[in-house]
């Protein structure tokens, strides 16, 4: 039998309810790899052991009483700006070095209402700004497939934890890429809900009009069934859709229809050769399984650049105006160089003068890449693209590039300023063992779809999931 | 040289939780600190959920002071530092507020435009001690997050008894409303007026601001003062700061604060945590019938319909409560004969408090002091000279000067007339027939 630490949460639901196996051999069994890797990976900022092993063997006597909450027992991993209620919450920023926040989030008390054993906390850009997972001030996360290499960001911690197998499932959080790149660099799933699906509720605000939370897994049915917990109104969230939320998972394995998949040629441009490759391959597959393609013009992604960028920095120029140095300890001091340059050209872009030539042009951008895919999708189900425009990039990569998470993450940015939805697939490898992944695009409130014909290309993709990063 | 205000009046709204959380928002003398939670105290994460009963209250009150509702509207942050604010920056309205473009009318017939009226929310409070022999500022967040309504008017008023008669009026309105206390001691109602001094009728290409002033009273001196002053730099031929100025009611005169150098750039912009708010035709008509009647048109109406003068209305109408007190005894008072004018004359000469009294107990206090009046003296004339005849030997007591035979004799009246009456009327009937 495989170690317990790499089951999907579907095989260790089933495993624990047959009794198979406990909570408490499943949580050990992680947090002994967790040991393992941590000092080679930095995976965590916070691993909570005690508490994990605590709940773990409460769940054992609630599975044993019969209980069948859809996480009993699970241990997952949260990324590190998701507020748990005396647990450090720092976003990776020493500024909330030792803030212990006395409130928990909305999508942790879901997890927690749900079962879920939290094994720690995961590291991540700091304030997740970024890409790379290599500008947190607790050191950067390396990924599992090749530590010389960056796992992506900023939700590279849940990524890297999900893809080591040092967590059955993770949880991220999506601005502009931070699920989908960091899933697409460490070969996972990650799926990106619409905006206003997942209460952003004790998230630490980064771009408060993109912030949106969701799974990081190991496959396609795991990513629904966390977000089946997680989606939904929040009277805390006044951002949060009223909508019903659909049973996700009775969407697996339901993929009869064959769609219309668009594809545009931007989204091909400047993206590495090998990359290229595995999005061949991919289109094929999908008409292998009689799906039709429809060639786009998209609105150019490189536009999306200079609108999310300038959206996201007056954003964070605001949300950081906080941690003014009275509360919480550490003063302004100990913000990195990253978010003193995003509050500076946040700053800048809001000040009276400029206000009209950058955000309010910024929201009228916004505006027409949110029509330009309404449009596209009178055409077409979805939209097929790279998740990202190389394989995961070496350590250092990000140093000196200011830009360089907006230039990793512009074939997710688009969809993210219009708030849709997305999911990277796992879709092949480069030649030095890299995963390389796709994703692919819907419209708002999607994730039915999205789920279904994610599930089918993961199921004739099985062999990929053979492959493990060797650690 | 003539004077040119306009004035900004914050006032705190009395709903039961603060503007984006549950907090309780009576705050005022509680235990620092306890009325807080994540989201007032702007702790990493936590979101504001606007407050409907608060959003209502602003667009009724605007509604009130005739101002247009746009079927549009949104939240913006107005950013800026100090200690008192959580967030770092203020939830509060930019350029789409609640409410535009009303008026209110004076006393003097002058009408007053009402530029905006938006929502938004308290700071907390700074509060300056000596901990351990150490000065230290401490920092009270329970009014953090409390609902505030900002009136912004056009600078209309050239004289500071003007400014005086839209605060009274503004402060009934408010309470009438029932949506604030309007408590000036309470801080329930701050004022700002800004003043200037134009040559030529137009506007000055300056304006001194004299912020957070909570008397009415204070307000008038520091116009008047500013006046002065003004007056004074430019006989000098000099110009007078754009600046930001406070009232020292010690000395008497306004102080400079802050000058245009130092003037914040807020850098507003949408508040992306709350979607904008979009009202329907139907909805703004919802609030509008639960508009109460207003003071002047109160005032207008119990001068038409009951007679009483406009002084006597104004007196009646200045509270809802002397108002609503007066309607009702004047509805009792129809059936006994009452007029309307003497029940006003009766409230403001004997100062019935209107939280306490009730209108039929006054109505009893009026029929019994007044019954002379209203009944006929022949008939009380009659039956006093109907009592000395049957009784002749009380009669002659009291001739003698025995108290207690007068007070057998007004008895007997009353008995007869079958009615209270004041005694002092029989007293002096009897005394009228003996001598």
């Amino acid at each position: 039998m495989a170690n317990l630490n790499s089951l999907t949460i579907a095989q260790a639901k089933e495993k624990l309810k047959k009794k198979e196996i406990s909570s408490t051999e499943l949580t050990k069994a992680c947090l002994d790899r967790i040991k393992k890797l941590q000092e080679k990976l930095n995976v965590f900022v916070t691993i909570t052991e005690k508490e994990a092993l605590d709940r773990a063997r409460k769940a054992d006597e609630e599975l044993k009483n019969g209980s069948d909450l859809p996480l009993l027992g699970i241990p997952i991993a949260v990324k590190d700006n998701f507020c748990t209620m005396g647990v450090r919450t720092t976003a990776s920023s020493k500024v909330l070095d030792d803030f212990i926040p006395p409130y928990e989030s909305t999508v942790t008390q879901k997890l927690k209402n749900a079962g879920m054993v939290m094994l720690g906390k995961t590291n991540m850009d700091a304030w997740a700004h970024g890409s790379s997972t290599e500008t947190s001030d607790y050191g950067p996360t390396l990924n599992p497939w090749n530590t010389k290499h960056l796992p992506g960001g900023s939700s590279g911690g849940s990524a890297a934890a999900t893809a080591a197998d040092m967590s059955i499932g993770s949880i991220g959080s999506e601005t502009a890429g931070s699920i989908r790149q960091p899933a697409s660099w460490c070969g996972v799933i990650g799926l990106k809900p619409t905006y206003g699906r997942v209460s952003r509720y004790g998230v630490v605000a980064m771009g408060s009009s993109l912030d949106s939370p969701g799974p990081i897994t190991k496959s396609v049915e795991d990513a629904a069934l966390i977000l089946e917990i997680i989606a939904g109104h929040d009277p805390m969230d006044a951002t949060t859709s009223s909508l019903p939320v659909p049973k996700y998972t009775t969407s697996i394995g339901k993929s009869d229809k064959k769609l219309r998949i668009g594809i545009s040629k931007n989204y091909l441009e400047g993206v590495d050769n090998k990359v290229i490759k595995v999005f061949e391959d991919t289109k094929k597959l999908f008409e292998k399984l009689g799906h039709t393609f429809v060639e786009l013009e998209l609105f150019n992604p490189k536009y999306a650049i200079d609108v999310y960028t300038i959206l996201q920095r007056s954003e964070v120029s605001s949300n950081l105006a906080r941690y003014d140095g009275i509360r919480y300890g550490n003063d302004r001091s100990f913000f990195g160089e990253e978010a003193k340059r995003r509050i500076m050209l946040g700053t800048f872009t809001l000040s009276s003068g400029y206000y009209d030539a950058y955000y309010k042009k910024a929201q009228k951008v916004r505006t027409i890449i949110i029509k330009d895919f309404d449009e596209a999708f009178k055409k077409v189900d979805f939209i097929l693209a790279p998740t990202g425009p190389t394989p995961a990039l070496v350590l250092g990569a990000s140093e000196g590039q200011s830009m360089f998470g907006e230039l990793a993450d512009v074939l997710v940015e688009p969809s993210s300023i219009a708030g849709l939805t997305g999911i990277n697939l796992p879709a092949g490898f480069s030649n030095d063992g890299l995963p390389i992944g796709m994703q692919l695009i819907g419209p708002q409130f999607s994730e039915p779809g999205i789920i279904s014909i994610g599930y089918e290309f993961e199921k004739e993709t099985e062999f990929l999931r053979e492959r493990k990063p060797n650690l | 040289m003539k004077p040119v205000i306009g004035l900004e009046v914050h006032v705190e709204l009395k709903t039961k939780s603060k503007m984006f959380c549950g907090c309780s928002a009576d705050y005022f003398g509680q235990k620092p600190n306890t009325h807080t939670c994540p989201v007032c105290l702007g702790l990493p994460g936590a979101l504001p959920v606007p407050n409907k009963t608060a959003i209502e209250w602003c667009v009724m009150l605007g509604m009130a002071l005739n101002c247009n509702i746009p079927l549009f509207s949104k939240f913006d942050r107005k950013n800026y530092f100090y200690p008192d604010l959580a967030k770092g920056y203020q939830i509060s309205q930019y350029d789409e507020p609640f409410c535009l473009a009303g008026n209110i009318k004076l006393d003097s017939g002058k009408i007053i435009g009402i530029t905006r009226v938006h929502m938004e929310e308290d700071t907390g409070k700074l509060i300056h001690e000596t901990v351990d022999e150490q000065e230290v500022t401490l920092i009270d967040f329970n009014r953090s997050g409390v609902p505030l309504v900002e009136i912004v008017t056009e600078p209309d008023f050239d004289n500071a008894k003007d400014v005086r008669d839209y605060l009274q009026k503004l402060q009934q309105i408010v309470r009438y409303l029932g949506i604030s206390n309007a408590d000036m001691e309470k801080g329930d109602m701050r004022l700002e007026p800004n003043i200037s001094l134009s040559s030529d009728g137009k506007l000055p290409n300056y304006k001194v601001e004299v912020k957070n002033i909570n008397s009415f009273r204070f307000v008038e001196k520091a116009i008047d003062y500013e006046i002065k002053r003004q007056t004074e730099i430019l006989e000098r031929k000099e110009a007078p700061v754009q600046e930001t100025r406070g009232w020292n009611d010690v000395k008497q005169k306004t102080v400079s604060q802050r000058t245009k150098e130092e003037a914040s750039d807020y850098r507003y912009f949408p508040e992306p945590d709350i979607p904008p708010l979009r009202w329907t035709n139907e909805i703004l008509e919802n609030f509008r019938k639960q508009i109460p009647e207003l003071p002047n048109a109160i005032k207008d109406r119990f001068i038409k319909d009951y007679g009483i003068s406009e002084y006597d209305a104004e007196i009646i109408t200045r509270e809802k409560e002397s108002a609503d007190f007066f309607e009702e005894a004047v509805a009792i008072g129809e059936k006994h004969n009452i007029n309307p004018k003497s029940i006003a004359n009766y409230i403001i000469n004997k100062k019935i408090n209107a939280k306490e009294a009730l209108p039929a107990d006054l109505i009893k206090t009026i029929i019994s002091s007044s019954t002379y009046a209203s009944m006929d003296s022949s008939k009380i004339k009659k039956v006093v000279a109907q009592v000395l005849k049957e009784n002749p030997q009380a009669t002659e007591d009291f001739k003698t000067g025995k108290t207690q035979a007068l007070q057998f004799l007004i008895g007997k009246t009353m008995a007869k007339l079958k009615e209270k009456i004041e005694a002092k009327v029989i007293i002096e009937e009897i005394n009228k027939i003996i001598k």
